[in-house]
């Protein structure tokens, strides 16, 4: 009985007085707004980067394009993003007055890019090159043989990587609080510095960002079972 | 390769003995080191008034000083949760802080003060309406700027970093603490602290509520300190210096 009232004077304290809770689902919204703009961004540029790293080391071309993405992939993929985001929003950002939703869409999207590039890249040179033979052989040309023949297939097979990659992408925005940016974690902070109870913010925040994640695992397995559907 | 790997365990063991060895028992202080001039890093030590205060408890205890450097908002939680003995961290007396732990006798006074760029239309406290205020996460400065009508805060990690967002332009001011507030203005060209102070306020010392024992020894020891002007010599060594 006791564990109850407890349990509920604590819920009272870090949801409902001085509606707290709006922390939770303000920052829950700029947390899925920086997210999704973020993978819009990273996907972008990704399948750029990785079409011409590809290209490159099938045929040789695009000699100083394939070494600007080699040093875009050494740098985003050999600095931790908070850093990363902390040096766009004190450096590149350094005297204006930014929206922060953007900086951190920024931020998050160029270094997902790095990672989708990657996972991209994997994709397309996993696919056996008599693919592509049988398809210059059909008549198309380098372009047209990229989209009709590789890309289908290599999507198909990075998609739980890309999935995955998503996945950590939500997660590692809780990072953005260090930007002042009330983000779903700095919601839950904020709450924290306010009320000093640590747990209940932090496992409502905890139990948000895992119900989005299970989410997003079932709907790119959805998405993996239709386009497995041409393979019968 | 291998031999400096053996000297390297050698020393840590060595380290962890000594760590383990002294005997004294420890008293554990809570703090944020990110606060000038009540604790700061100087080199790789933790220096400050707060920290010299603490010391002085401790001596007077006959314990061994033991700081744990953590985000400021994390303070309270670990004292409260007896991860730490004592928060000393320029804390002010609160009522929600109260809640969870209880304070000791007030050691200092302080202000919030404003922060301001040199050409800002901001004068006094009145001129907040509907600005946006730059404040360290869970700080006083935090809790009063949420109470100006119409303003945005920005809630940053670190005073520091809410000062540099001033410098860019990124905030109209920021609220913190008198001291810090001299030093981060000594040590930046083009801005300064406003006249009138935002509030003034006491600092105490936070423990735990079921740790009264300690809570009297420590209330006994600042009284000591106090009379004795070494409270005062200590608080004059830093901000004199300033």
């Amino acid at each position: 009985m006791n564990f109850i009232t407890n349990f509920a004077d604590t819920f009272y304290l870090n949801f409902i007085k001085e509606d707290r809770w709006k922390y939770i689902v303000d920052g829950l919204g700029v947390t899925l707004q920086v997210t999704l703009f973020a993978v819009l961004i990273g996907i972008a540029l990704g399948f750029v980067v990785a079409i011409i790293r590809s290209t490159h080391d099938k045929t040789g071309k695009m000699k100083i394009l394939n070494w600007l993405c080699n040093i875009y992939l050494t740098v985003i993929r050999g600095t931790p993003v908070l850093v990363q985001l902390l040096i766009i929003y004190f450096v590149i950002f350094g005297s204006v007055r930014v929206d922060k939703v953007l900086v951190a869409v920024i931020a998050f999207g160029i270094n997902s890019g790095a990672y989708v590039a990657e996972i991209v890249r994997g994709g397309i040179m996993s696919i056996d090159a008599g693919q592509f033979e049988a398809g210059r052989s059909l008549g198309f040309n380098y372009t047209q043989t990229m989209i009709h023949i590789v890309l289908p297939q290599a999507l198909k097979n990075v998609l739980p990587a890309l999935g995955n990659e998503f996945i950590v992408l939500l997660k590692e925005t809780s990072v953005a609080g260090y930007i002042a940016l009330e983000d779903l974690t700095k919601g839950a902070d904020i709450i924290r510095s306010q009320t000093f109870s640590p747990m209940l913010p932090l496992l409502a925040v905890a139990a948000i960002y895992l119900a989005f994640v299970m989410l997003l695992s079932w709907l790119i397995k959805l998405l993996e079972r239709r386009l497995r559907n041409s393979e019968r | 390769m291998k031999k400096f790997l053996a000297v390297l365990l050698a020393t840590m063991m060595t380290v962890a003995l000594c760590a383990c060895g002294s005997g004294k028992e420890q008293l554990v202080m809570a703090t944020n080191a990110e606060f000038p001039p009540y604790e700061y890093h100087e080199g790789d030590a933790i220096v400050g008034i707060d920290v010299e205060i603490a010391q002085a408890i401790a001596d007077e205890l006959g314990m061994e000083l033991v700081i744990e450097d953590m985000a400021f908002d994390s303070i309270i939680m670990a004292v409260s949760t007896g991860k730490a003995d004592m928060g000393v961290a320029g804390l002010t007396i609160s009522e929600d802080r109260l809640e969870s732990v209880n304070f000791s006798t007030p050691y200092t006074t302080a202000a919030q003060v404003i922060i301001v760029k040199e050409g800002s239309d901001i004068t006094g406290p009145d001129d907040l309406v509907g600005k946006t205020v730059g404040v360290q996460l869970g700080t006083t400065g935090d809790i009063y700027a949420g109470d100006i009508e119409g303003a945005t805060v920005e809630r940053y990690n670190k005073g520091y970093e809410a000062v540099q967002a001033l410098l860019q332009g990124k905030v109209d001011a920021v609220m913190i603490d008198s001291q810090p507030a001299n030093v981060f203005v000594e040590q930046n060209e083009g801005i300064y602290v406003i006249d009138e102070a935002f509030t003034y306020e006491e600092y105490a010392i936070a423990v735990a509520k079921d740790n009264t024992e300690l809570l009297e020894k420590i209330n006994d020891a600042i009284a000591k300190l106090e009379e004795s002007g070494e409270l005062q010599a200590i608080i004059d060594k830093y901000i004199a210096a300033e």
